[in-house]
């Protein structure tokens, strides 16, 4: 489904990402790690089209097609979807509004009817039960105002709606308590299907707990250094990353 | 050197002549003398041209070289009452001023409480309506406005509405003024709003055309907000891209009064707003909104001033502009904080979403504080579309062009959805949205 191919990446001179591979077949869960300012949000920013930032190197296939001559909007339509880290407030627009634009933007594109009112509503408020979300929020202007948590929690909604095959959740666990992070994790799992696939960036193992991945990598100063099965997130969270810097610089020695 | 022709008189000298030979005997009246008082006063200061601080952004030799002819009848000829309905957004109160006159034909006044009066300028003055009189002139001085002179000189019609004390009029009141034809013609219009001790009342000012010509509308409006008045005002601009649109309004409130002002411009050629709000009493509240809504060579120019005469009184202003083309947009805000006016809270924003790279703005808060504690703040910004936002709306599939379209229209709405009538408003909504002239589906 995805195939990343020694990707490099800068933005504003700087070398973000020097070489990342990876590869996500459907249906699988990965987690991406590592710690601050290792390049994580800024894979998850490349791969969703984020203009600032410049691919110097490499390649990125997205079901077989070359994801970075995509345009952001493109790359939605095509299923891929960024939860992010920092959601934006559009003030003067409402949640509903935007959603339904970018459903029927995305339903065109597959060459599907647009969605009328009625529908939608229908769509929306059955999605809604997906991340317990407030009916109230569906009518104010998007993430303006809300919560950290409602963010969050907007964020996965619009995921629920737009049905993504390739679903990029940039730390969205962060800014959570307990509940609301159960909550969040719960929808994300509820959203799983044969044919998609999830990234999850984030930079504690806590999220994992509920969502399970079947692989995790470790992003450190631009490329992925190990990857491994859940047991390696559960290793970081008690050993902290350090050790995994040594090894690796003792690997790029040796090799 | 830009000098005034001498070699024949100016149109605004000729035609005064034949202006008030067409009063048809009503010239001497006491309205005469300030006329004549205005139009000599005029004459002294001629149009103002860049060289005045007020006038610096817009230049108005345009109106200056033209020759414009006053309007002496409606010619409301083709305007149904259907037509004049959807105009005044379904309003239940409507005067209807073609080409400066009012048409008792195409108005309609629901029922008012007792002693409420909605009616036109031209009718109180004949009737030597005591009030009107004295009311005319009071706030809008013609010693430093040239155009406020131009405008008394030739002042006919407008309106005129009157709420005592403690009426309230539950429905706005619609004053739809539109021109037609396709001549120069000269439009002064007046329109004196008195609203007594504990009254309420919505006043909307159309200016429409329906023609596209090179009229020249100056409207001078006059509004007295009693102690624990309630006031919304609010005015729409949508006249021909040729018309020229002078306009000011003069508020004088009491203590404790509320005045909220929404003026939208979206048409015009060359238009300027001034609004003037006098706080004279305790605790007063003035809210002043603008949305200018722009593109072409249209040039649209607001000058306010808040003038906080006494303490404890708050201001808000936020002003809005949408710039396309090679449009150009002008702000200027000014706050007075008086000695005495301790306890002031004024606060002003002016924003201005550039849509082209031709588009220009000039914007120039103002402050003179002349009280210690006072809390005033303002803020202006001139911009594109948020990056940030821009890539959120595309990230979930919107395209670009629908993306702008959304952002630029929410930021224009903001304005209009502080319009309280909500006939007007949807009008509003649909107008900016038609201007601003993309596909966005509702």
């Amino acid at each position: 489904m995805l195939h990343i191919n020694n990707l490099h990446a800068r933005i504003n001179g700087n070398e973000i990402l020097s070489g990342v591979n990876l590869k996500v077949q459907p249906g699988e869960i990965h987690a991406i790690m590592g710690p601050n300012g290792s390049g994580k949000s800024t894979l998850a920013q490349v791969l969703a089209g984020r203009e600032a930032y410049e691919v110097t190197e490499g390649e990125v296939l997205y079901e077989g097609k070359n994801l970075l001559e995509l345009d952001p909007e493109e790359r939605a339509r095509e299923g891929v979807f960024l939860a992010f880290q920092y959601p934006v407030e559009i003030p003067g627009v409402s949640n509903t509004y935007f959603l339904k634009a970018a459903l029927n933007s995305i339903r065109k594109h597959k060459g599907l009817e647009e969605l009328d009112a009625v529908e939608f509503l229908k769509l929306i408020k059955q999605r809604m039960k997906i991340v317990d979300m407030d009916e109230s929020l569906l009518s104010r202007p998007v993430n303006e105002g809300f919560s950290g948590g409602e963010k969050k929690r907007n964020e996965i909604f619009h995921m629920a709606v737009l049905e993504p095959k390739l679903a990029i959740l940039d730390e969205t666990d962060s800014g959570l308590d307990i509940d609301a992070l159960r909550i969040v994790a719960d929808g994300v799992n509820k959203l799983r299907r044969k044919d998609n696939a999830v990234i999850v960036v984030t930079h504690y193992q806590r999220l994992l707990n509920y969502i399970v991945p079947d692989f995790v990598h470790v992003l450190m100063e631009g490329r992925i250094v190990k990857s491994g099965t859940k047991e390696l997130a559960l290793e970081l969270e008690e050993k902290g990353y350090d050790w995994i810097k040594v090894a690796s610089d003792s690997t790029l020695a040796t090799a | 050197m830009m000098k005034q022709s001498t070699e024949q008189t100016p149109w605004y000298q000729s035609n005064f002549a034949l202006f008030e030979k067409n009063l048809n005997g009503e010239s001497s009246s006491r309205l005469h003398a300030m006329r004549m008082e205005a139009m000599a006063r005029f004459t002294e200061m001629g149009f103002p041209t860049t060289k005045h601080e007020e006038w610096r952004f817009t230049n108005v030799s345009p109106i200056a070289r033209a020759t414009f002819q006053p309007s002496f009848q409606s010619d409301a000829a083709g305007l149904s009452s259907e037509d004049v309905e959807r105009m005044s957004f379904g309003a239940t109160h409507r005067l209807v001023f073609v080409n400066g006159h009012f048409v008792k034909e195409l108005s309609s006044i629901g029922p008012l409480p007792g002693g409420v009066i909605v009616g036109d300028l031209a009718s109180a003055l004949k009737g030597n309506d005591e009030l009107a009189h004295g009311s005319l002139g009071k706030h809008a001085s013609i010693q430093e406005n040239a155009f406020t002179a131009l405008n008394m000189a030739f002042v006919q019609d407008g309106a005129f509405i009157y709420v005592p004390h403690g009426k309230v009029v539950e429905d706005a009141v619609s004053l739809l003024f539109i021109s037609t034809g396709s001549t120069h013609r000269y439009i002064a219009l007046r329109n004196l709003i008195i609203v007594g001790d504990h009254a309420q009342v919505t006043i909307a000012e159309s200016y429409l055309s329906l023609a596209n010509h090179g009229s020249l509308t100056n409207v001078v409006t006059e509004i007295t907000a009693g102690e624990n008045a309630v006031i919304e005002h609010d005015k729409l601009q949508n006249e021909s891209p040729q018309a020229y649109h002078i306009a000011s309004l003069h508020v004088h409130q009491k203590g404790k009064s509320n005045f909220i002002s929404n003026s939208i411009a979206i048409g015009g050629g060359l238009v300027r707003n001034n609004v003037t709000s006098i706080l004279d009493g305790e605790y007063a509240e003035c809210t002043l909104n603008g949305l200018s809504v722009a593109n072409g060579m249209q040039l649209i120019d607001n000058h306010t001033t808040i003038d906080h005469a006494k303490p404890n009184c708050p201001s808000h202003e936020l002003y809005k502009s949408v710039l396309d083309g090679s449009s150009r947009g002008v702000f200027n805000g000014k706050i007075f904080v008086r000695k005495d006016a301790q306890k002031t809270d004024a606060k002003q924003t002016n924003m201005t979403l550039l849509l082209s790279d031709e588009a220009t703005m000039d914007t120039k808060p103002q402050l003179e504080i002349f009280a210690d504690d006072v809390k005033c703040t303002h803020g202006a910004t001139v911009g594109q579309l948020d990056a940030d936002q821009m890539f959120y709306l595309r990230s979930r599939g919107i395209g670009t062009t629908l993306a702008a379209d959304i952002l630029t229209f929410a930021f224009a709405s903001d304005v209009v959805n502080r319009v309280h009538v909500d006939g007007l408003r949807g009008q509003l909504e649909a107008l900016v949205h038609a201007k601003l002239g993309k596909g966005r589906e509702r």
